[in-house]
């Protein structure tokens, strides 16, 4: 099964951006449970896209003005959703953020 | 088989008694909650029809769950399901050919139900709804009655839960020793929320209710025969039990609800009260107490006195001292003044309220001026004692809580008169989640 984890967090989170994950990484992908995901840039440097009426139409920002915005993403593959909790808590981000884990839709 | 006459109460009873086994199997095996709440129907209906003329099977639970197994079977074909699920769940165990009851799996897949319903990844009411569905097999037109909400919404809630169980996959399962407190304080406080539903409500169908008070006595029951070493779990059963002994009691013929002190102690049910004494004794024997133990202690202090002057006040401020430790809340904080009231007299409450109030953490709620108007009619400060009447009034959410303190206060005597005999202080040795409830 397979789930994002959406590590969430306010500005406050900023100052942790390059304190890497403590290990967090390299244990996961050695499980075999971490299969990809990223760091992101800051929100005030996103830039939203959407198309109507054939015209590509910009906006400065990400999707939504919220207190908590996402930095950071990682595909999980585990057994069910305990398995994705525990994982999820290990995460250095679960103690200063907050992570949304979300199965990935399969058909 | 035995005889066909009492099939329709035979029925009613494997109703009742195994309707958790047999959806729980059924989810074990096919994964589908729905299929096994319809299959699980199914069988019942058959089972009104069949029972009538061939009687009643020795073993009913087997039965039915057979009768599922083969419905489940069957409409899984005609989903064309694919051929190695379908052999698994036509092989799936339900009767060994020795005819010996499969005791060992059927009741874990129960308990597997109930940590699942209660995944604290669910929303709170939804866990509550689920295990009304699932494990007491209540129609979704009863628990949305229960909770006071429509049907079409609760049916909602179950059909999110249920959607939510299956694509985040929550594990039908007893979680592993790491887990296992923390997922079974969530079982406990939702058997407890059940409870306190049907309890204290103060509206709703009276028949609903007792119906839920009913069901989290009897799923908590379960719970304590399939984990016997879990303290809590006998200690939420024992406070239920002590808790329920005095339903008889409770209300008037008007159906306003009677406080503790006034109730006929010779209406309560005394096996329940001497069930849940020692349901508690022995759980406080293993030496590790939580909060239901506690709780269920006050409530064995009310439910042993003769009558209300025998009531072991000092007991229970004591109790109520050491819940405070374990789950400190405004409320339980309220009850340990009044208990100290009683034990050693109200003045030795008012500082404690007066704590209570400086937290701000009641404030907008009423108990807490009615309380301290309680103890000030006591030590006869009609003039104050008024004014904190005045208070309470008006904050005082519901209809007989309201005439009570009205009758309070137009019972104080007028100020520096000689006042006479008071009425003893008002306790509520309500579960500690709720504000009124005698």
């Amino acid at each position: 099964m397979k789930y994002m984890l959406l590590i969430c967090g306010d500005e406050s989170a900023a100052e942790h951006a390059d304190e890497g994950c403590g290990g967090w990484s390299e244990e996961m992908s050695e499980r075999g449970v971490l299969q990809g995901g990223g760091g992101l840039r800051p929100p005030s440097e996103a830039t939203a896209v959407r198309v109507r009426d054939d015209e590509v139409l910009l906006t400065d920002g990400p999707f939504a003005e919220a207190k908590e915005q996402i930095g950071g993403y990682c595909i999980i593959e585990c057994a069910d959703l305990d398995e994705a909790i525990d994982v999820a808590a290990r995460h250095p981000a679960a103690g200063y953020g907050t992570i949304e884990i979300r199965p990935l839709w399969e058909p | 088989m035995s005889a066909p006459v009492d099939a329709r109460t035979a029925v009613a009873e494997a109703f009742r008694d195994e309707w958790g086994q047999v959806v729980a199997t059924l989810i074990r095996v096919t994964g589908d909650w729905d299929l096994a709440e319809e299959c699980a129907q199914d069988a019942l209906t058959l089972a009104l029809q069949r029972w009538e003329s061939e009687g009643v099977p020795r073993r009913p639970g087997a039965w039915l769950t057979t009768v599922a197994r083969n419905r489940a079977v069957d409409r899984m074909r005609r989903a064309a399901v694919g051929e190695a699920k379908l052999r698994e769940v036509a092989a799936m165990a339900v009767e060994p050919p020795s005819g010996e009851p499969p005791d060992d799996t059927i009741p874990d897949d129960v308990l597997r139900l109930m940590f699942t319903c209660c995944h604290p990844a669910l929303a709170p009411e939804a866990r509550v709804a689920l295990t009304l569905r699932a494990l007491a097999g209540l129609t979704t037109a009863e628990i949305a009655r229960a909770f006071l909400v429509s049907e079409q919404t609760m049916a909602k809630r179950l059909t999110r839960a249920k959607q939510k169980i299956r694509h985040a996959v929550i594990p039908f399962r007893v979680p592993g020793p790491a887990l296992l407190p923390g997922r079974l304080r969530s079982v406990l406080s939702v058997l407890y929320l059940l409870f306190n539903e049907g309890y204290s409500a103060s509206s709703g169908d009276e028949l609903v209710r007792r119906n839920l008070t009913a069901e989290a006595v009897r799923l908590t029951r379960v719970l304590t025969r399939l984990m016997p070493d879990e303290p809590e779990a006998a200690g939420l059963l024992a406070l239920m039990l002590l808790h329920d002994a005095r339903t008889p009691a409770r209300t008037g013929p008007s159906g306003a609800l009677i406080p503790l002190e006034e109730q006929d102690r010779s209406l309560w049910d005394r096996p329940r009260i001497e069930e849940g004494v020692s349901l508690l004794d022995r759980a406080m024997a293993r030496r590790s107490p939580g909060p239901y133990q506690v709780q269920a202690a006050i409530a064995a202090c009310h439910a042993t006195a003769p009558t209300p002057a025998d009531t072991d006040w000092p007991q229970i401020a004591a109790l109520y001292a050491r819940l405070s430790r374990l789950t400190p809340s405004p409320v339980v904080e309220l009850n340990r003044a009044v208990a100290v009231a009683m034990a050693r007299g109200p003045a030795a409450a008012l500082p404690l309220l007066d704590a209570l109030d400086s937290t701000g953490a009641l404030a907008g709620h009423h108990l807490l001026p009615a309380t301290r108007a309680d103890l000030l009619r006591r030590l006869s400060r009609p003039a104050e004692a008024a004014t904190a009447y005045r208070q309470a009034l008006a904050l005082v959410p519901t209809a007989p809580e309201r005439r009570y303190l009205a009758h309070r206060l137009a019972a104080l005597p007028p100020p520096l008169s000689v006042s006479p005999p008071t009425p003893p202080l008002r306790h509520r040795p309500a579960p500690a989640s709720k504000h009124q409830s005698p």
